[in-house]
């Protein structure tokens, strides 16, 4: 019976120790876990595509190393080039003209605290590129910044220079849904297994 | 009351933190050396230095430049001896004169940033200046010759 006793204790004891040296659980999730489901997935980073190559995004992330402008998206004026740091070049450097925010009328430089390109190391191309092609580069850690999907979707969700696209000041088309519907679809994709759509995709 | 320091001097400027750093200039300081071309950052001619970066002050608002140090061109250089004022008289650069200012002040960024600068990186740097005389040949002359100037001084 003693001994009974005495190995009841000790499982008991082993477990409380183990159970208060057990991990916190880490909160990363902000939306809700669904079962894988591929279709969903790419449905819902279809919509992404939309966002994503309207003018106010993908103008910032050309093919080239000159920013586009306007919703005909057409190579920016006065020869503006990227630079190493994204941010321009000698006397052409982007916040030169761009403030920390739109400044006011028809034409005129939007802005931003962030303005600029990805840097030269780490281009994040949207223009020209497929919805398949756009879905793996953003996933890759090497392509897109570094970013896990969490921080993909924080991303997307609530940075402030990417938050601009849905303020861009006068004249300026808005990306073809609201933000927070933006944010859903990526997390959508994401929580569905963050599937790559067919290379027939378009 | 705004604290700004132009050309190392400092001056308290009571106005709107809003006015364009270029009225400010201009206006206020009484520094005309500095023009209004477009008024939406398009042309160059109203080009600074602010901390060292050649904005544009017809959209750079007097808040942005609270505290922080502004060079014109009028305080470019002690006695007009910047290489590229100097080159510039060499060569007769301007025209009507009216772009001048704006396009030594981003050549000044060019050069000090890149002391031999190619036909490539004056493109690359002077594309936001422009000029409706067209003496773009003689500005990249200028700043080619400057650069020249530059590097002869630095061995002195």
């Amino acid at each position: 019976m003693k001994k009974l006793i005495v190995i009841i204790l000790l499982a008991s004891v082993t477990g409380m120790v183990t159970l208060s040296f057990r991990p916190e659980t880490v909160k990363t999730d902000k939306y809700l876990i669904s079962p894988k489901d591929s279709v969903g997935s790419v449905k819902a980073f279809m919509s992404v595509y939309t966002v994503l190559k309207s003018a106010r995004c993908m103008n910032c992330h050309p093919a080239g190393d000159s920013p586009l402008q306007g919703d005909d998206s057409h190579i920016h004026t006065m020869n503006v080039k990227r630079g190493a740091d994204g941010k321009g070049l000698y006397s052409v450097r982007c916040s030169n003209c761009h403030q920390a925010e739109n400044t006011a009328g028809l034409h005129m430089p939007p802005g931003n605290p962030k303005w600029g390109l990805p840097p030269a190391n780490m281009r994040m191309v949207f223009q020209g590129r497929t919805p398949r092609q756009l879905a793996l580069q953003l996933l890759d850690p090497k392509q897109n910044g570094g970013r896990t999907k969490a921080q993909l979707i924080e991303h997307m969700a609530h940075d402030d220079l990417v938050g601009w696209a849905w303020h861009p000041g006068d004249g300026r088309t808005l990306p073809p849904m609201s933000r927070p519907a933006f944010a859903a679809q990526v997390r959508l994709w994401i929580a569905k297994g963050g599937y790559a759509p067919s290379a027939k995709a378009k | 009351m705004i604290n700004i320091t132009v050309n190392g001097q400092h001056h308290e400027v009571d106005a709107d933190p809003n006015m364009p750093l270029l009225w400010v200039i201009r206006d206020i300081l009484g520094l005309t050396g500095t023009k209004y071309g477009c008024g939406a950052a398009q042309c160059g001619a109203c080009t600074i230095h602010l901390n060292g970066e050649a904005v544009r002050s017809c959209v750079t608002k007097l808040n942005r430049a609270a505290g922080q140090r502004i060079v014109t061109i009028e305080g470019l250089s002690a006695n007009n001896d910047h290489p590229l004022q100097l080159a510039w008289n060499e060569l007769n650069v301007p025209q009507c004169g009216y772009c001048q200012s704006g396009q030594i002040m981003s050549g000044a960024i060019l050069l000090r940033e890149n002391s031999n600068p190619s036909d490539q990186d004056i493109d690359d740097a002077m594309s936001g200046n422009i000029c409706r005389c067209g003496t773009y040949q003689r500005i990249r002359a200028a700043i080619h010759k400057a650069a020249a100037m530059q590097t002869e001084g630095a061995k002195l």
